[in-house]
């Protein structure tokens, strides 16, 4: 029986295939993204995904989110460019704004502006995505005095009280997709099999399967999954399943301009990520990270897996994703154990009857 | 600087992350925080209009510091150069240079001439600010007579040389001053002064990026000019890794000016026929002065060989090659001027052919004026774009300006194919010429240019088939037989056979040429654009190669066609030191091989190429003849690359720190406000922000700026029709700092208006940290910026932005001021119709405004000045 958890080498041989080629995926370096969301749009053009609305471009409105008004991955956006102002600095960069006459920061103002908003719009199937939950607690305020993620929905009002003025800045831009986890929860629950692991070890819905029940979409640790809204169908990235089979890299890696998005085998991406990372580090980017690498993270690793800049959270990410299958046995012991105790007070209930 | 890179030319942009990616540092100047400085090394900030007064900062770090390449200089430039004694600088009066009228607003200039030059004693500055002629001498340098006379003083050490002027010129352009124009702190200046500098030098070259945040501007000419300067005071210009690179607005829009569309050029940067010219002769002696230089003397084989391919076996010695059937230009035929025509019922028809004037050309509702006054306008393009239903849904039509009943102009509308439905070629910024193949069939009845121009000529020849009258005989002499592809009627021209053309051909033979250097004056070369020669060469499509990089060495000569001659860099002469070693080992590109007797190197050398390093012409040479060992700048009439334009310019041999025509703050540097050269329109459909020292100014406090999203082309005809990209970017949007928005009383995703003296345009409020306030001459002044895609038409619209600029030029080649202006900027939605109407004439009287204002451009003189418009 295939692992439900934890590291696993070869992902595709687990799902039956023989012979397969080399598991792929993509590495997102998001430190040299430059925001252009052509990704976006390759990937809608290939894969034929429609836009939010075809015809009028009724109901297309500002989210008031930096430059993103795609707002986060779903059905209808399978790459989704996260833009994140923060009152921070990366590395050495220097942002430009000491000496000049500021005051405080406007970015909690604009979070609360846009927060109400966005809980009106129609949601996907989970509240990740672009609305990370709360984790933890707080770092120590000496070491941030001034943080604030600049993440809609993620604003700690008083934050930035008693900031005279604005020094600090930077614009961190992410391209955000499906992981294609090692362990994947969507295809772990999919009841017809619409889901499911092809020779590249990546993770595809097939719609004409699909019946729309939705587990998947409580399935995804992420938050990617999601249905479509006129016919209820999930639907997500295929890492260009098509292309792939004709030896063509996916819309969006072929698009990218700054090679931000890279595709290649995913043993190859991993060492070309450690030594971004060091380079990075060297470079004084203490911050920077990767995110999804680790095959011992909640997922097995993702085939699709990021070089941050900050904490996962910050770009609206989950800090310690898992698997919902990782806790299936422990759940079935537990409803077994359940079970037992109810078979024990009923054959205790007859016992006692029996005494009466 | 002036460039949003990674927003406006993300393609391109991924050459610089490579090179951030193997070490380089990089620096973003802009007015705002954007996607470029996002992941740039530095952001510094800088008011929107003040660019000269930085690079003017960095110029005078440089020579203070004796950090210029002084070998490079002394050798290369002119900076050895005696100017004439009668020349005085800004410096010593309060703003303006010598030879000043301000009666016309132009200079008599040859004062600005070298020592021991021939002045021409009759400049005619007025005459050639109606001609955009400084443009006209774009392939070569302006003619300086009698060059190679000029005194020099090898030690850059006479008070009046070259040298020496740059630094007393730019002596008061103090970091202290450089904070006070630009808003810049002056530790942010200085890092910049410092990252320069050390990184320009043998081993070491520095590039330089601008795009049209510089060209727009009433003084844009004198920004790239500072730019040059720099870059050829630390030796960057020639050498691998340095130049100043002029990323273009479009697509081939560098092929557009190569084959231009412009009033006043010919292929190549020839100069159109003024009416002065009678003949081909009185129009070589134009281009041409004693003593002169390089490559540009050649002009007579370049233009004869062009009217061989124009009018073929008809362009004969006899009838000086159809020389007479050339258009003639009389004054300024530009695009603005030509607008203002319309509204005044000078012009009849107009073509519009891949442009949106109605929402990208400066002051749009001008614009929709003047169509909405022809009897006819052709529009080709992708979509009906609002160039073509500004008569039913333009802002006019609300106000009532416009009525569609009563508007008089007949709009045709032609489909057009796109790039992937037509072959040919693209030219980029690189001067690359890439060709294209034909992706797929356009569909139903969509064509392309080269289709339309072939059959717009081949009809207009066949209506004029047989008439004598003189006016008709230059489209009738056309040597208008393409080879073409299909059957029928509507064959398609081949663009194939067009490339072949103008590339040129030796008509003795047939055979194509194989570069610019084989053309003839004698009529027995074809070329439809001499500097494209070669990228035929050989009978091969040259720029159709695609040899991957990984098969070839550094340069990629193998990839595409670079014009001239295929060199990638332009005037590499000069990454070899005057005896023609490298520089260093690092920085090697060209060098002399003293046993082959040749240069030779990476690139194709941009020298002739047996000419050795300590050549000395002898006396009464011209041409390429005349060019001494150094003289890397084949170009140039004199062999030097220009600190000091001694002629040329309209606006001063050097640049100068003025305001924008529209500006919140005194100059600083000058009792001379602006460019006191600028062309000014004073009419009341064109009205102008005052600007001090005029009152009023406080009316519009606010420096307005407008620029690119990556997620919208241009005008957005391409773009907001598209649902992938209209989803992307759906709304017009005014960024503005959280300064502004608590002085204004803006809230983030409110509406606003931002109003000028010529339009209130509503747009939804975008706060933000990338912008910040600045201190400029001790206030605070505020910027706000908006993409100006936006328009009525489309699955997204909004107002149109170019709406609140007006119309105001640079002299030397007229591109309008619309990177700067004034602005208020009120919450709240604009007021429509007649309101609008009313909103405008109060802010319009609150101003003081009249058709006088802007108008005293010499503010160190009294007297007002406009640009006729009769």
């Amino acid at each position: 029986m295939s692992r439900l958890y934890g590291p696993l080498d070869d992902v595709a041989g687990d799902a039956g295939h023989v012979e397969h080629p080399p598991r792929v995926g993509f590495f997102t370096d998001t430190s040299v993204c430059i925001g252009c969301k052509a990704c976006e749009v390759a990937c809608k053009e290939w894969n034929a995904v429609p836009s939010r609305n075809e015809n009028d471009g009724a109901g297309l409105d500002l989210l008031g989110m930096s430059f993103d008004n795609t707002g986060m991955l779903g059905a209808d956006s399978w790459r989704h460019v996260a833009f994140v102002e923060q009152p921070r600095r990366t590395g050495h960069q220097e942002p430009g704004f000491a000496g000049l006459p500021t005051g405080p920061s406007g970015i909690p103002e604009t979070a609360g502006a846009v927060e109400p908003r966005l809980q009106e719009a129609p949601r996907g199937g989970s509240e990740l995505g672009t609305n990370p939950l709360p984790t933890g607690a707080p770092e120590p305020q000496e070491l941030r005095p001034t943080e604030n993620l600049g993440m809609p929905g993620f604003s700690r009002p008083g934050d930035l009280t008693g900031a005279e003025s604005r020094t600090d800045f930077r614009w961190l831009m992410a391209s955000d997709v499906c992981k294609h986890c090692t362990h994947a929860g969507c295809l772990d629950v999919c009841p017809t099999g619409a889901l499911f692991r092809t020779e590249f070890g990546t993770v595809v819905v097939q719609q004409d399967i699909c019946n729309g029940c939705g587990y998947c979409v409580s399935g995804c640790p992420y938050g990617v999954i999601d249905r479509r809204q006129h016919d209820g169908r999930a639907n997500k990235c295929t890492l260009c399943y098509d292309r792939l089979g004709d030896g063509l890299e996916p819309a969006c890696a072929k698009a990218c301009p700054t090679d931000s998005i890279q595709f290649g085998e995913l043993d190859e991406l991993r060492e070309r990520a450690d030594r971004r990372l060091a380079q990075l580090h060297d470079l004084g980017v203490s911050e920077a990270r990767l995110y999804g690498r680790d095959p011992d993270d909640g997922v097995g690793g993702d085939g699709a897996f990021f070089l941050l800049l900050d904490e996962p959270e910050v770009y609206g990410l989950p800090p310690d994703p898992h698997v919902p299958t990782r806790d299936a046995p422990a759940m079935w012991k537990r409803a077994g154990q359940a079970a037992a105790a109810f078979l024990l007070a009923g054959l205790a209930a007859f016992v006692a009857g029996g005494r009466r | 600087m002036g460039s949003n890179m990674a927003e406006a030319h993300p393609v391109g942009f991924q050459w610089v992350m490579e090179a951030k990616g193997r070490g380089a540092r990089v620096i973003h100047i802009d007015p705002r925080f954007t996607r470029t400085s996002a992941v740039a090394d530095t952001y510094v900030p800088i008011r929107a209009g003040s660019d000269i007064a930085f690079l003017g900062g960095v110029i005078r770090y440089v020579l203070d510091n004796d950090l210029d390449f002084r070998e490079y200089v002394a050798a290369y430039t002119n900076g050895s150069f005696l100017v004439r004694e009668d020349f005085a600088d800004t410096e010593d009066l309060d703003g303006l240079f010598s030879g000043y009228d301000p009666g016309t607003g132009t200079y008599e200039r040859d004062s600005w001439l070298y020592e021991g030059t021939e002045p021409s004693g009759d400049d005619d500055g007025a005459r050639a600010k109606t001609l955009s002629e400084p443009f006209q001498a774009g392939a070569s340098g302006a003619g300086v007579g009698g060059a190679d006379r000029a005194e020099r003083d090898p030690t850059l050490q006479h008070p009046r040389c070259v040298f020496q002027i740059l630094k007393r010129h730019f002596a008061r352009y103090t970091p202290e001053m450089v904070e006070r124009v630009c808003g810049t702190p002056r530790e942010q200046f200085l890092d910049v002064c410092r990252a320069w500098t050390d990184h320009s030098n043998r081993d070491r070259t520095t590039a330089l990026v601008y795009s049209v945040g510089w060209t727009q501007h009433s003084v844009g000419a004198q920004y790239i000019r500072a730019g040059a300067i720099l870059q050829l005071l630390l030796g960057n210009i020639g050498r691998p890794g340095g130049g100043v690179f002029a990323l273009r607005g479009h697509a081939s829009i560098q092929g557009s000016t190569d084959i231009p569309t412009l009033f006043n050029l010919l292929p190549g940067y020839l100069a159109m026929p003024s009416v002065e010219h009678t003949d081909l002769d009185t129009w070589l002696a134009d281009q041409r002065t004693g003593g002169h230089k390089g490559y540009g003397y050649d002009v007579d084989a370049y233009m004869v060989s062009l009217l061989k391919e124009y009018f073929g076996d008809a362009a004969t010695p006899e009838n000086d090659f159809g020389f007479d059937w050339l258009p003639r230009i009389s004054g300024d035929h530009g695009t603005y001027r030509t607008v203002m025509d319309m509204i005044d019922g000078k012009v009849s028809g107009y073509f519009v052919l891949g442009q949106n004037p109605a929402v990208g050309s400066a002051h749009g509702k001008l614009q929709r004026l003047g169509m909405a006054n022809l009897d006819w306008l052709v529009v080709r393009d992708l979509n009906e774009i609002e160039t073509a239903t500004f008569w039913r849904d333009s802002p006019e039509i609300e106000t009532g300006e416009i009525v569609p009943e009563r508007c008089r102009t007949e709009v045709f509308l032609m489909p057009a194919a796109s790039h992937v439905e037509k072959e040919g070629t693209f030219t980029q910024t690189q001067r690359m010429l890439q060709w294209r193949t034909k992706a797929v069939e356009p569909s139903g009845d969509r064509r392309s240019e080269l289709w339309f121009a072939y059959h717009l000529g081949r009809l207009v020849r066949a209506r004029l088939a047989g008439s004598t009258q003189e006016r008709d005989q230059p489209m009738l002499n056309l040597a208008w037989d393409y080879a073409t592809e299909g059957e029928g009627e509507w064959v398609e021209p081949s663009a194939d056979d067009v490339l072949r053309r103008i590339n040129g051909h030796d008509l003795t033979t047939g055979e194509l040429l194989p570069d610019y250097l084989g053309l003839k004056a004698d009529g027995s070369t074809s070329c439809g654009c001499w500097i494209y020669s070669g990228v035929y060469a050989e009978g091969v499509n040259q720029a159709a190669r695609r040899k991957p990089h990984t098969e070839q060495g550094p340069y990629d000569a193998e990839w595409g066609w670079t014009w001239p001659s295929n060199r990638r860099v332009l005037y590499n002469r000069a990454s070899a030191d005057p005896e023609g070693r490298p520089w260093s080992e690092r920085k090697k590109l060209v060098w002399w091989d003293a046993d082959e007797r040749a240069w030779t190197g990476h690139d194709i050398p941009d020298f002739p190429r047996t000419t050795p390093p300590g050549h000395q012409p002898p006396d009464g040479a011209t041409g390429p003849e005349a060019l001494s060992g150094d003289d890397a700048f084949i170009m140039q009439p004199d062999g030097k690359a220009w600190l000091f334009a001694p002629h040329g310019l309209l606006d001063g041999p050097l640049p100068t720190h003025y305001e924008p025509h529209e500006s919140p703050v005194r100059n600083p540097l000058y009792r001379q406000q602006g460019n006191p050269t600028r062309k000014v329109y004073g009419r009341p459909d064109n009205p102008s922000n005052p600007a001090p020292p005029e009152s009023g100014s406080d009316v519009f406090p606010y420096v307005l700026t407008a620029a690119r999203l990556t997620e919208h082309h241009t005008a957005g005809g391409m773009s907001r029709q598209l649902p992938y990209l209209s989803e992307l970017q759906p709304a017009l949007f005014v960024e503005v700092s959280p300064e502004l928005a608590r002085e204004r009383g803006l809230t983030h995703l409110g509406d606003a208006h931002v109003v000028t003296s010529r339009a209130a345009v509503q747009a939804r409020v975008v706060v933000t940290d990338r912008l910040a306030p600045l201190r400029v001459d001790g206030r605070v002044v505020h910027q706000v910026w908006l993409p100006y895609h936006f328009g009525h038409t489309g699955l997204v619209s909004g107002d149109v932005v170019n709406d609140l600029f007006g119309v105001v030029e640079d002299s030397n080649v007229f591109i309008q001021e619309s990177k700067v202006a004034t602005c208020d900027v009120r919450p709240g939605p604009r007021p429509r119709g007649p309101a609008l109407r009313a909103l405008l004439d109060e802010v319009r009287a609150a101003a003081g405004i009249t058709v006088a204002t802007g108008t005293r451009i010499a503010t160190a003189h009294d007297v007002r000045h406009t640009e006729e418009t009769s």
